[in-house]
């Protein structure tokens, strides 16, 4: 995402006859009529029309209306589905607000782990060693399985009662943890999926971002006496900011979007704690078919994730400005 | 020095390999082993990860299973995971190009507006896709999971990157050469691109595959599920009947765990492109 604003870098035509020296493609040589360019688009734009911009004005739509999918008469209803939203005690307010917290939560609990331990893994499999590629696949294994035989796994690995986690705490000593069905333990049960599923992924976007700094930079520290803790904290992590920023904008954003494990492992318990706004928008205009209050809410939701992706990407930009 | 620079001590380095091992691939392991085992042994008070009485129990159950064909999902899977992947290829190759190269009136706004689609949250889609999709008539149908997904501007943004990487000069050569737009782009653009469509074409598929929450809509009867929302339905069909759901995991990581063995320096590759080499 961060790669949208940095924009491809002028290149000056030049050697024809004819040439202007204008930027790469803009020259006389790639002029074509709309026609011919049509022809290029068309196919990919009918898609996105159909299932990009459509349904974005679509929805907006939606969420104005009193929409049960089910029945003829969709009443327009204004902002009302909004404003329910905002109303303390009304029907949809309560549990959005509280997937919303739920969401929160895993966000804040989530991604300092998924950042933080992929990135001490491509720092350690960085190194040269034998075997370090067989490794490298190891740890991005899990993430090629997909979120249906993850969740399944853990939700067995997990299990009160039968769990292989809490048959080897009682080795231990320890009584059974409900680790699927009481907070906080359930967060755990959603936490530790998610990073052994998708550590593998952080990490070979960490390990591309790790190529880019100059071994230089690392000799010259060496010679300046630098600890290895020093290196990482002047070499490795300045050098790697525009995929710190990248990695965490994208993080926050899919943990922010959970679904499968809180579907699967501990299917929004207990009550409701660990219900997702996902799992709650599903539910309400999927399940329920009340498409109306369910779009209000992915609008909620939307809005707070592009504040998310702002904030961000901001952060960026005031970064590079001061370099 | 020479040991410690840049490698591991040989203690060391066995300690820590042996720790990711048993931490990433343990989980996999009592999966593939309690799926040996029989319905009694799961819930037996005493567990140990080789089966004391290997058992194809949780196989036979959850083949013999109509609501649960497993390799049907699989196939529903790879269908729609490659069909996408080729619509994507197709339709954004054309795109980018002419994104990247072609100069018509309107192509910066048209650039802005389909790259500033990247930072519209997918949730957003949801329900208005779910309506679209049922006035098409596509509800538990293959198309549902194939084309509107395929609508992305990722592979656009993806691959307008890697054309504008191309030298012009190439072009011109092949207009000065009286190749027309469509020659130069199937016989000189396409042949020179082939390691990122590759990539493109693995991102596609591995997202697809993994999808869970549009498939879980817009898919109902058992035969048409594809694999995510299909195992999610083991769960409650088997509740507590491990053996049976882990033999169902199984045959659906198999395949992709052998692919991925035999692909894994390409899939580590691509993927860490889909980040900031795009």
């Amino acid at each position: 995402m961060a790669e949208t604003l940095r924009l491809a870098p002028t290149r000056v035509r030049r050697g024809l006859p004819g040439a202007r020296g204008r930027r790469a493609g803009a020259g006389r040589a790639n002029t074509v009529g709309l026609g011919t360019a049509l022809v290029f688009l068309l196919p990919y734009l009918v898609l996105f029309g159909a299932f990009i911009v459509a349904p974005i004005a679509y929805g907006l739509w939606i969420s104005l209306h009193e929409w049960d999918f089910l029945l003829p008469g969709k009443p327009f209803v204004g902002f009302d589905n909004y404003v329910e939203l905002f109303t303390s005690g009304s029907v949809s307010s309560g549990p959005f607000w509280a997937a919303m917290r739920a969401t929160a939560i895993f966000v804040v609990l989530s991604v300092p782990l998924l950042v933080s331990v992929p990135l001490a893994l491509a720092v350690a499999l960085k190194r040269r060693f034998p075997g370090r590629n067989l490794l490298r696949a190891v740890v991005f294994a899990p993430y090629v399985l997909g979120v249906a035989v993850v969740g399944l796994l853990w939700r067995y690995l997990l299990d009160p009662n039968v769990g292989v986690v809490n048959y080897y705490l009682g080795k231990l000593g320890i009584d059974p943890v409900p680790f699927t069905t009481d907070t906080p333990w359930a967060w755990l049960a959603l936490v530790v999926p998610t990073l052994w599923w998708t550590a593998g992924y952080n990490m070979v976007i960490f390990l591309a971002g790790l190529q880019d700094i100059p071994r230089e930079l690392y000799e010259a520290a060496t010679i300046d006496g630098a600890s290895p803790w020093q290196r990482f904290r002047n070499v490795t992590l300045p050098g790697l900011r525009p995929v710190m920023v990248f990695v965490v904008t994208i993080t926050i954003l899919a943990s922010a979007n959970v679904f499968g494990q809180p579907y699967l492992i501990t299917q929004g318990q207990p009550g409701r704690e660990t219900r997702s706004a996902i799992m709650q928008i599903g539910e309400v205009g999927l399940r329920q078919f009340n498409m109306g209050r369910a779009s209000a809410m992915s609008m909620v939701l939307t809005l707070a994730l592009m504040g998310i992706s702002l904030v961000t990407l901001s952060f960026l930009r005031e970064r590079k400005a001061r370099r | 020095m020479t040991a410690a620079r840049g490698g591991f001590r040989a203690g060391r380095l066995v300690l820590f390999a042996g720790l990711l091992g048993v931490l990433f691939l343990g989980p996999l392991m009592w999966m593939v082993t309690t799926s040996f085992k029989s319905t009694n042994e799961v819930s037996q008070a005493e567990l140990s990860v080789i089966p004391s009485d290997p058992s194809l129990e949780g196989y036979r159950r959850i083949l013999d299973a109509p609501q649960a064909p497993v390799g049907r999902w699989f196939v529903n899977s790879m269908l729609a995971a490659t069909l996408q992947s080729a619509l994507v290829l197709v339709t954004a190759t054309m795109a980018a190009y002419a994104l990247a190269r072609l100069d018509f009136a309107g192509k910066k706004l048209l650039t802005g507006l389909v790259l500033a689609t990247l930072f519209v949250p997918p949730i957003s889609l949801l329900v208005p896709n779910f309506v679209i999709v049922s006035n098409l008539g596509w509800l538990d149908s293959r198309l549902a999971v194939i084309v509107p997904g395929a609508a992305g501007a990722f592979g656009v943004f993806f691959l307008r990157q890697f054309f504008k990487s191309l030298p012009v000069e190439l072009e011109e050569a092949a207009l000065i050469d009286g190749c027309g737009r469509w020659r130069i782009f199937l016989k000189v653009i396409l042949p020179l691109s082939r390691p990122a469509l590759a990539t493109l074409a693995l991102l596609t598929f591995l997202t697809n595959w993994n999808d869970f929450l549009w498939p879980l809509y817009v898919l109902f009867s058992p035969d048409n599920l594809t694999l995510q929302p299909g195992l999610s339905t083991l769960q409650s069909a088997y509740s507590t009947d491990y053996a049976t759901i882990m033999a169902g995991g199984v045959i659906a990581s198999v395949p992709v765990l052998f692919f991925f063995a035999i692909s894994q320096r390409f899939v580590i590759e691509g993927v860490s492109r889909s980040g900031l080499k795009g």
